[in-house]
């Protein structure tokens, strides 16, 4: 994972809530088994179906980051909704509110989940849509989201584990191999009870 | 001090934990299927990294399987490079894989229970989020992504942060034909699809008592789409009657401590949730989704609601963008609605207690004409069991086709589809735009209801077919 710590750029706004991820990505993308080329199944329906959706909207390309109503990535824990986003160039999503899938699925890849109140993630997509040009800034070491130009500023929460990943760039299955000793101790405690698989 | 059921399962699991850090918790079985673990295994490659436990993990083909001609070669290039890719995935990193067609094979999360390899007091995680069902046992089960699929192969481990616990109470007694099913839709209709976020939701009250193990899955199951991190009931009487026995469940001296170990698993009585929420289970009516979040949803008696009824300006405008996607008007009955295809499977309701219910209600009638009506069994297992039982010459009498098993058009990767505009009673979990095929329409049900509908070809419940 690349280190992210600042994204500054341009927002592409999708004004609606419950954003399942069987919309990010229909299912029809996940029989294959790479992990690129997911962008041109981005919201596939949505795109196919409506010329005016937001990612239609020549006004919004380029966008790096995508702000949505709440309950934003809910449903189905596919990871190639992530790499949908990522691969089509958008860095960040802010939302209200994530599926918990979801948002740990983007932190592993270096998308940035924004968790914004409601009145702010109301006021930064009103805004957006009102000048597809409005630079937004992200950022991640500090925890704010800022529009300068219209005032509009904000606080975010990343846990601090999460944050640091981030910053870094850090692979987390070698953060917890840095505990393989304690890994293998609660192994020789685990209850016999425990069910392990036979082979046939 | 008191502690909540999945609190005593996160402190037993924690291998490590230190402020600036994510608790990292053990995981005690790794379930696998086709779709979100080629890329996990890509990742093991590149770093060098073998499965740390393939004694804990164990994979099938599900998703993305045919359930007919199951014999044949896959006539899709693509899945069947998928379903190859598992094959050899597996075989390079020593994990068992039960594939297409094996006596086990079936969706991870109908097989992980009849196999016994899910019981109390386990973590059990798989890339799939509805791996929730597994909390039906008072395991704390959860779904994960692909990247979390690698962390777990490479190291048993999880780094998480530790979510809310929240209580659901369900007390009273169901009126008759009212399943899990109904009992979940309620739910989520009342705290919606973000209601769950970050929270793990343990069931209560004398309605999940009373529940089967296969209705507390059901209700598990669906946990995900209140948006919930887990779902978990504390194990019983009927979880222990339902593990004895099976495959891996333990056996003799270790069956008692097993036993002792579990008694110990439940809530305190003083233990406190950091949210409660109850509902009256006598109230509770069998639901039908009317839109395209399994929070839409009203009482088979109700009628499609107008967008205004609504108070909130989003939920406003969400009701009436799912109107348009599913061609329904406000105000029309939920029971003069008619359906094209009738969907019986999938993790929520493929079991063989789903089954016998169904069957109980086709048995000597027949599906209406111009109805397409299929059973798609959870398992083999499930359907070799139904077979035996004779449910399958009872289904496919009334006009039923009969599976092999599979998520078959739960989530349409298959062939298993519907058509644009066409208009599903589903017993699946997701009514989302597109699940069963693009354009299709979903409505979620209880098998009963579904069974009925496909008899009266509108939707209906059992008691009123003629």
């Amino acid at each position: 994972m690349q280190p992210v710590t600042r994204i500054v750029g341009t927002a592409a706004p999708l004004d609606r809530s419950d954003v399942d991820t069987d919309q990010i990505i229909p299912a029809s993308w996940l029989k294959r088994v790479e992990r690129t080329g997911f962008g041109i199944g981005l919201f596939s329906a949505w795109r196919e179906n409506d010329p005016d959706f937001v990612l239609n909207r020549p006004e919004f390309g380029g966008a790096k980051i995508l702000i949505a109503g709440p309950n934003f990535g809910i449903g189905s824990s596919r990871e190639h909704a992530v790499w949908a986003l990522t691969d089509f160039g958008f860095e960040a999503v802010v939302s209200p509110r994530f599926g918990d899938i979801f948002r740990n699925n983007a932190t592993k890849t270096g998308l940035v989940p924004v968790v914004v109140s409601e009145e702010f993630g109301e006021a930064l997509l009103r805004a957006v849509e009102h000048d597809p040009t409005l630079e937004i800034m992200i950022d991640v070491a500090e925890g704010w989201i800022s529009a300068p130009s219209v005032g509009l500023e904000s606080e975010f929460t990343l846990d601090e584990f999460t944050r640091h990943r981030l910053l870094e760039g850090l692979d987390d299955i070698g953060l917890s191999l840095r505990h393989v000793d304690k890994i293998s101790a609660y192994e020789t405690g685990r209850p016999a009870w425990m069910p392990s698989v036979d082979p046939d | 001090m008191s502690k909540t059921l999945s609190e005593k399962l996160w402190e037993r699991h924690l291998v490590h934990e230190a402020p600036g850090d994510q608790d990292l918790l053990y995981i005690d079985m790794h379930l696998v299927h086709e779709v979100t673990s080629p890329q996990a295994f890509d990742g093991l490659r590149l770093a060098n990294r073998p499965v740390r436990r393939p004694d804990l993990t164990l994979a099938t083909a599900d998703h993305n399987v045919p359930t007919i001609h199951i014999d044949r070669p896959i006539a899709d290039p693509v899945s069947a490079t998928q379903l190859r890719a598992l094959d050899t995935n597996c075989a390079a990193f020593g994990i068992e894989l039960y594939p297409l067609a094996h006596p086990n094979q079936g969706i991870v999360h109908v097989i992980g229970p009849e196999l016994g390899l899910t019981m109390p007091g386990m973590t059990v995680v798989c890339g799939d989020s509805h791996t929730s069902t597994h909390g039906a046992f008072g395991a704390l089960a959860f779904g994960i992504g692909t990247s979390e699929v690698e962390h777990v192969m490479a190291t048993q481990c999880l780094p998480q942060i530790r979510p809310r616990t929240m209580a659901i109470t369900v007390d009273g007694d169901l009126q008759p034909g009212v399943t899990a099913k109904d009992v979940i839709l309620a739910i989520i209709g009342m705290i919606g699809t973000g209601g769950g976020i970050g929270h793990i939701i343990e069931y209560r009250g004398s309605v999940i008592r009373a529940l089967s193990m296969e209705g507390r899955m059901t209700i598990c199951n669906m946990s995900i789409e209140a948006g919930a991190k887990a779902g978990m009931i504390a194990p019983d009487d009927t979880t222990f009657a339902y593990v004895e026995g099976r495959k891996y469940a333990p056996r003799g001296v270790l069956w008692e401590r097993a036993l002792d170990d579990w008694r110990t698993l439940p809530t305190d009585s003083a233990a406190e949730f950091a949210r409660d929420v109850a509902l009256d289970g006598s109230a509770i009516r069998p639901h039908v989704s009317w839109g395209t979040n399994p929070g839409q949803v009203v009482p088979i008696d109700g009628a499609v609601p107008s967008p205004e009824s609504f108070d909130d300006a989003g939920a406003r405008e969400v009701a009436a963008r799912a109107l348009t996607y599913m061609g329904l008007v406000p105000g029309t009955p939920m029971r003069e609605i008619a359906v094209d295809t009738v969907f019986i499977g999938s993790c929520t309701n493929s079991r063989i207690e789903d089954l016998r219910l169904a069957a109980d209600v086709v048995a000597g009638r027949t599906v209406k004409p111009n109805v397409r009506a299929m059973v798609v069994p959870g398992s083999m297992m499930v359907r070799a069991q139904a077979e035996v039982e004779g449910l399958d010459r009872i289904f496919k009498d009334a006009g039923f086709e009969w599976r092999a098993a599979g998520c078959s058009m739960c989530l349409g990767m298959n062939a298993d589809k519907l058509r644009a505009g066409e208009r599903c009673a589903s017993t699946s979990n997701r009514n989302f735009e597109g699940r069963q095929g693009p354009g299709g329409r979903t409505h979620l049900v209880s098998p009963a209801v579904a069974a009925a509908t496909a008899i009266a070809g509108t939707f209906a419940t059992p008691s009123e077919l003629g």
